[in-house]
């Protein structure tokens, strides 16, 4: 009786194990109405992190499904043994079981960091090139705003005390005195060109706020203080929505922009328009 | 409903002006040089409200006209006027549609009931930037009734959305009904003033106050004209 009890627990968990498994590998995380998988890309480097995510899923995966098969199987042979009798005891001890453990999920672990490195370092610790297109990039509570540099190329100075959100001076510029900041063209929707690299300068006029585009594949935080950037290059023309990801007050479900990628073209007309509103 | 109706000819009949007499200020307001140019408001966040308006809306923070008329002034006897104890029963109504406020300007009496409307389809959270009253905070999600407050002390009080940036408006709290507020052709008309000197002030939102002296001494019109200098920026 308690070895079929047993083998019953082993083939319970071996059905559990592979059934857990099915909504991963069909993408069907919620049931059928929301997809496991993210929207598509439109990204240059968002293929890298897509494939970092499925690495990563599949290595955990079969992980997951070896050591339940593995307890499954234990289960299974040594359901009907009698007594406390030892079966066998690992070479070393504990104490070389627990170091062999270590170092297996560790350089594991280790594998992962290194092969995820072409996704992640592409885009955070290479730097723009050069000629990448500039747009400055402010979260506050509880709205994005950004700040195209303008015919002259150069964005005027901050002054945060010129901020004056009723007369939509939302970076604080102070076109009186400084001319570098009179073309300075602002915008609450970040418009830009198809397949051109595009340098985000991002500042926090307030709290902590974060930057997301599901389909660019970018989430960065908004920090107060610092200085951040992120580089992407959009290859599809659309628009997406920027959401803040970041809990930043009473306003943060309604913390939004949209994320406009147009040809250079559109984008030409757009720019014209814009500086023409300022 | 009841002691409104009852509250206006009640008005009339005790106003020292039906009883003696009045005169009337008027005048003009009008600005020299060369207002800043206003900024076109990108409501691209919150389309429910974008696409009310055909053409984007500006800023309103400098509302001209022609012949260098200045609009959106609030013009007041700010001393001089009978002391007027109670404030009208009936409520000024301050509207939030297309992520607008309506008016822009709004003017009511110490005391006075304001009530504010949210027209839209998304969650305003109004904010008036009071210093000399108290300062309040709340949120009116979409289709909830609108919210009663009260401001009991003179102050010109900035009101923002929390929610909408770009949103801006003023409260200007007086102790004296005798306001005006220019419409866009710069001209404003203070009323039913019993004879008596008085000072009267305009209030222009980025360019301050002036303020001027009257008398007035039967039922004549005395004209009281203010020019604001503009600024570019």
């Amino acid at each position: 009786m308690r070895g079929l009890m047993g083998k019953l627990f082993a083939v319970i968990l071996v059905v559990i194990a592979l059934a857990s498994a099915i909504p991963i590998v069909t993408h069907t995380w919620y049931g059928s109405a929301i997809r496991l998988s993210p929207p598509p890309d439109i990204s240059t480097h968002g293929h890298a992190i897509d494939e970092q995510l499925s690495e990563t899923m599949i290595e955990a995966g079969l992980s997951f499904l070896a050591a339940q098969l593995v307890l499954a199987l234990f289960v299974w042979k040594f359901a009907d043994r009698k007594g406390d009798t030892q079966i066998r005891t690992f070479p070393g001890g504990a104490k070389v079981m627990v170091i062999a453990a270590l170092v297996l999920v560790g350089s594991e672990i280790l594998a992962l960091g290194v092969l995820s490195q072409k996704a992640w370092a592409n885009v955070y610790f290479k730097p723009a090139a050069p000629d990448a297109l500039q747009i400055q990039a402010q979260a506050g509570q509880f709205a994005f705003y950004f700040r195209y540099p303008g015919s002259d190329g150069k964005f005027g100075a901050l002054h945060p005390d010129k901020i004056d959100e009723g007369n939509s001076n939302f970076f604080g510029l102070d076109p009186a005195n400084d001319v570098e900041s009179r073309d300075d063209i602002v915008t609450g929707e970040l418009a830009v060109p198809v397949n051109r690299e595009v340098l985000l300068l991002m500042h926090a006029k307030d709290v902590g706020h974060s930057f997301y585009v599901r389909e660019l594949r970018i989430q960065q935080d908004f920090v107060p203080g610092l200085d951040l950037s992120v580089h992407f290059t959009a290859t599809t023309t659309g628009k997406y929505e920027i959401v803040c990801t970041q809990l930043c007050g009473l306003g943060h479900y309604n913390m939004k922009a949209y994320l406009n990628v147009m040809s250079q073209e559109d984008f030409d007309h757009w720019m014209k328009q814009k500086a023409s509103e300022q | 409903m009841r002691r409104s109706v009852l509250a206006v000819p009640l008005a009339v009949m005790v106003s020292p002006a039906w009883l003696f007499g009045a005169g009337t200020v008027s005048g003009k307001v009008t600005y020299t040089g060369t207002p800043a140019k206003q900024k076109t408001i990108d409501m691209s966040k919150e389309p429910s409200c974008a696409k009310q308006h055909a053409t984007p809306i500006t800023t309103e923070t400098v509302v001209t006209g022609a012949n260098n008329a200045l609009g959106n002034v609030v013009v007041y006897v700010s001393a001089g006027a009978p002391d007027e104890s109670s404030a009208p029963a009936q409520a000024v109504t301050f509207t939030q549609k297309g992520c607008q406020y309506i008016p822009h300007v709004l003017a009511m009496r110490t005391g006075q009931e304001l009530k504010v409307v949210n027209d839209d389809q998304t969650s305003h959270n109004i904010h008036p930037l009071a210093k000399v009253n108290h300062e309040w905070n709340k949120s009116q999600p979409p289709g909830t009734p609108p919210l009663s407050e009260k401001f009991d002390k003179e102050e010109f009080v900035p009101v923002k959305c929390n929610v909408h940036p770009w949103m801006r408006g003023y409260f200007a709290v007086l102790k004296t009904s005798h306001y005006a507020i220019t419409a866009d052709n710069g001209s404003f008309s203070l009323p039913n003033l019993p004879p008596g000197k008085y000072t009267i002030t305009a209030w222009q939102e980025d360019y301050g106050t002036q303020t001027q002296d009257v008398t007035v001494s039967g039922s004549e019109t005395e004209t009281v004209d203010f020019s604001f200098k503009a600024k570019l920026y």
